[in-house]
């Protein structure tokens, strides 16, 4: 048995130690929201927090999992309105959608560490995230429009 | 149907599929309509679409097409809806299955809104019209006298309005309306077509709760992974699966029936790995031990083949399309100007694999996939499992990006032999190693241009050659060279004002699976023609845009098939959809007005341009680029689309977005190639597809048009190629004739 929190739920599970997360999460505990895009760490679709750090669960063994908080998609808000995703709403962002959740679970981390990124910023950060689509000039100004809110929350004190 | 689902998990996926409608529920019979639940249709293979009205005032609105990021779940709604007068608020969408009633599903070729614009404003209209006579009935006065508006019906004369929803039993009972009475709304009306509407699925897109095809789970289930003939054709001739059955989670393995030749559809053969996970059906699959009898394509090899063809495309070919005699012009013509170009394999590489899950219980079967084209699904499925297509039901999920690999329904096919097998519900689970060694590539192709130029630097003849394998080799496994419906695609239909012109093809056989990838053979044939005009403008000392508007001459409809060929415009009749010349100045004029192509650039820095009328809409595109020490920086990159009349303006500026990224993805780094019959390539970190660090900045542009709805979805790539090699010859001096652009740059 593996012990570990997923959006703050204690979850404990019974499988191989060296499943990747990503399986865990989307096989056993029905949490689709992450996705599965290449399987080698290429494509940030899987993308999650572990322990508040993004993570590429398709490389990450249970194993390394226990006892750590995991944060998917479906646990960033009660209401889908945490302020990245109303950026993304705001900018009618996603076009599939697939790679979305890791696109917004990146981004969040980027705006946790360093609420107003430049545009090199944003790039550099965001780069191990493919959007086949193509909705990067999106993403860039989503991402700016949230920065906006990270910035004001941090000058209050606020937590973002 | 007696296949049924035991629990999908997800419960806003059964939103999606029940249909528990009350009420007004309008099937659309063209030309007049029907109530869907007649259970034989007088014209059933006419139904195209349906209304529902609830009780609660909601409206349900069916989309038959599938959702794959061009948001046809939001433009299908915005049309229906507004000619119904109903509140946006309201309206919710229902993901049709597969049936033949609502005509073509086939969500490629960029049609759904071209092909169904119409219809839906039939749909919309005849359902309010029912809705308004119910009302004029309700309180005894004329029809005349009442109005529908905001999903109430108004009186007039006095201030009594009544609800959709209230009206909506009684407004099923009257027979429906025949189109020729229908009304519409006038352009300045519209409430909902030309309006940025948000995207429909935009909540659960967000929140991780919009269900692809890999995201289907159904109690009971087995995952499979396969591992296939690594080349078409290939057989397995024998194999052991027992390290495979001792991995942990793997139930079973099993050697996929053997599929008849020509690939067409068919499943490519191979040995299915099952187990209780994802995981460990990969897991398992990697212990298979396979001897597989690889037939005649394993000696294909993708570079000796595109040496064979580009020497063969020198060589005079097969005409197609003749004007005057071009070749005879060339002897006398002062100058000319050659030049051959070449293209890769491409593959789609959608952010999503293929996925499909299946039942197969009492001779019936239920699929869920991430499909293109639930009715081919449908027909492909009952095939395999010799079953009639109406014992099949096909679920379209959402699609994790499509660009043509899912209008193919392989793996649909994989998934209802493994449930057929298995007695168990069954999801296959493609790996994107499968995705970008098992494809339907785009196919590898060269290109001759020729252009003979007289004293004044006028273009006085023009030929042009393309040698591909073609589509229907797939399908046939003998066709040989470039069909007319692949010439037709950015070549045939080419629009020059050249007396002297003649189109030609050469021989090329097929040896993987070649299939359609957006925009199709548009993509190589506007590469070259439009780096050809390039190069003609740098040869006579002109701009690029001067050498466009020449070649183009006056303002003029083309018809290619007065000069002999078989031109086939996308489906549609030229009358309603000609070849406007003036259209493809508009967009060429209006993109380098609004981006500034035509304006000095700092030293190593480059503009390009190029224009492309395919699927019925005209796209300029033009781009900037940096060139320094060997490394291409892609800096601006602007489009101007004429799509004539546009539903949703953002969806349609998204869409240009995607195009151009595509575009340039393959332009700059796109290539599969072929060793002894198999792929070598395998996953993104050897098929790079743009990342946001290399994403210029981009502006998309849209020509206000009355014109009938022309394609979105892919005429946006076509002139990328094109216009980026172009800017990095005028940034650098360098001419790019064989892409992708990093077998010489960095990128
Ligand atoms: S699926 Fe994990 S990075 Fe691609
Ligand atoms: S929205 Fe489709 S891959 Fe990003």
């Amino acid at each position: 048995m593996i012990n570990f929190r997923v959006n703050g739920e204690q979850r404990s599970v019974d499988v191989d130690p060296s499943m990747p997360l990503l399986w865990v999460l989307r096989d056993v505990l029905d949490l689709t929201g992450s996705k599965f895009g290449c399987g080698i760490a290429q494509c940030g679709a899987c993308t999650v927090h572990i322990d508040a750090q993004p993570v590429r669960a398709c490389v990450m063994p249970i194993s390394a999992v226990a006892g750590k908080d995991v944060l998917t998609i479906e646990g960033l808000s009660p209401d889908g309105e945490h302020p990245v995703q109303q950026a993304w709403k705001q900018h009618n962002v996603p076009q599939c959608g697939y790679c979305q959740s890791g696109q917004i679970m990146s981004a969040v981390a980027l705006l946790s560490s360093n609420p107003s990124p430049s545009d090199e910023e944003i790039d550099n950060y965001m780069q191990g995230n493919i959007c086949r689509c193509g909705t990067y000039t999106r993403i860039r100004a989503a991402i700016k429009d949230a920065s906006a809110h990270y910035s004001l929350a941090k000058n209050v004190g606020d937590e973002a | 149907m007696s296949a049924q689902v035991q629990n999908v998990s997800r419960r806003r996926f059964l939103k999606t599929t029940g249909i528990g409608a009350g009420g007004l529920v309008l099937g659309g019979i063209m030309p007049a309509f029907s109530p869907v639940w007649a259970e034989h249709p007088q014209s059933s293979n006419e139904l195209n679409l349906f209304v529902s009205i609830n009780k609660d005032n909601t409206v349900n609105i069916v989309c038959h097409r599938s959702e794959m990021g061009q948001g046809i779940r939001t433009s299908i709604p915005q049309v229906v809806a507004d000619e119904l007068c109903a509140q946006w608020d309201k309206v919710s969408v229902i993901q049709g299955l597969a049936d033949e009633r609502y005509g073509s599903q086939n969500t490629d070729g960029s049609r759904s809104i071209r092909r169904f614009y119409t219809t839906l404003r039939q749909m919309g209209a005849s359902a309010r019209t029912m809705l308004e006579q119910a009302a004029a009935d309700l309180w005894k006065v004329e029809v005349s006298t009442v109005y529908a508006k905001d999903s109430f019906v108004h009186h007039k004369d006095s201030q009594r309005k009544v609800s959709f929803g209230y009206l909506s039993e009684s407004a099923a009972k009257l027979s429906p309306p025949s189109t020729e009475t229908l009304t519409f709304k006038s352009k300045k009306e519209f409430q909902f077509i030309g309006k940025p509407i948000d995207g429909i699925d935009l909540p659960d897109i967000v929140t991780g709760n919009a269900d692809f095809g890999q995201d289907i789970k159904i109690e009971g289930m087995l995952y499979a992974s396969i591992e296939r003939s690594p080349v078409v054709g290939a057989k397995v001739k024998s194999f052991d699966g027992d390290a495979a059955k001792v991995v942990a989670g793997v139930v079973d393995t099993y050697q996929m029936p053997e599929q008849p030749s020509p690939v067409v559809f068919h499943p490519l053969n191979g040995v299915a790995v099952l187990a209780s996970n994802t995981w460990s059906a990969m897991q398992g699959r990697k212990a298979l031990n396979i001897e597989w009898d690889l037939g005649a394509n394993a000696s294909h090899n993708s570079d000796e083949y595109l040496a064979e063809i580009k020497h063969r495309i020198i060589t005079p070919g097969k005409k197609f399309r003749v004007a005057g005699d071009a070749y005879a012009k060339f002897d006398s013509a002062a100058d000319r100007h050659e030049a051959t170009y070449t293209m890769p394999y491409l593959v789609h590489a959608p952010m999503e694999p293929p996925a499909a899950t299946a039942i197969v219980r009492d001779g019936n079967c239920e699929i869920w996939a991430c499909t293109q084209t639930p009715q081919s699904t449908q027909a492909n499925v009952a095939g395999a499992l010799g079953i009639d297509p109406s014992k099949v039901k096909v679920h379209v999920t959402f699609l994790g990006g499509g660009f043509g690999r899912k209008s193919k329904p392989d793996f649909s096919v994989e998934a209802a032999l493994l449930a057929k097998h298995t007695g168990k519900p069954v999801k296959v689970v493609w790996s994107r190693e499968d995705d970008i060694q098992q494809g339907y590539y785009h196919a590898i192709s060269a290109q001759h241009f020729a252009a003979g130029i007289d004293e004044n630097k006028q273009v006085i003849s023009w030929l042009q050659r393309t040698a591909f394998p073609s589509i229907s080799w797939t399908f046939t496994g003998t066709v040989d060279e470039p069909q007319a419906g692949e010439l037709s695609l950015g070549f045939g239909d080419v629009p020059f004002a050249i007396d002297d012109l003649v189109c030609e093809t050469h021989k090329a056989t097929g040896h993987i699976r070649i299939g359609w990838v957006r925009s199709v053979s548009n993509i190589h044939h506007a590469f070259a023609q439009g780096s050809f005009v390039d190069e003609l403008a740098a040869k006579t000392g002109k701009s690029t845009y001067d050498m466009w508007m020449s070649l183009l001459g006056e303002d003029r409809m083309v018809d290619p098939k007065t000069q002999g060929f078989d031109y086939q415009n996308y489906g549609e009749p030229l009358e309603n959809f000609p070849i406007d010349v003036s259209r493809l100045k508009g967009v060429l004029v209006d993109v380098v007005s609004k981006s500034g192509a035509n304006q000095a650039t700092a030293k190593n820095e480059g503009w390009g341009i190029s224009v492309q009328r395919s699927f019925v809409s005209y796209v300029a595109v033009a781009t900037k680029v940096k060139v320094e020490d060997g490394k291409v920086t892609v800096l601006e990159m602007h489009s101007s689309i004429d799509a004539g009349t546009v539903v949703n303006p953002d969806r349609v500026r998204s869409q240009q977005e995607g195009s151009m990224i595509f575009g340039l993805s393959l332009a700059l780094m796109g290539e599969i190639s072929v060793k002894n019959g198999a792929v070598e390539q395998s996953n993104y970190h050897d098929y790079p597809v743009l990342r946001i660090s290399q994403c210029p900045k981009i502006e998309s542009y849209i020509i206000a048009s009355d014109a009938p709805p022309g394609g979105v979805g892919e005429p946006g790539t076509p002139p990328v190629a094109a216009s980026l090699t172009n800017a990095i010859y005028h940034a650098s001096g360098v001419r790019i004739r064989e892409l992708p652009v990093n077998k010489v740059m960095s990128v």
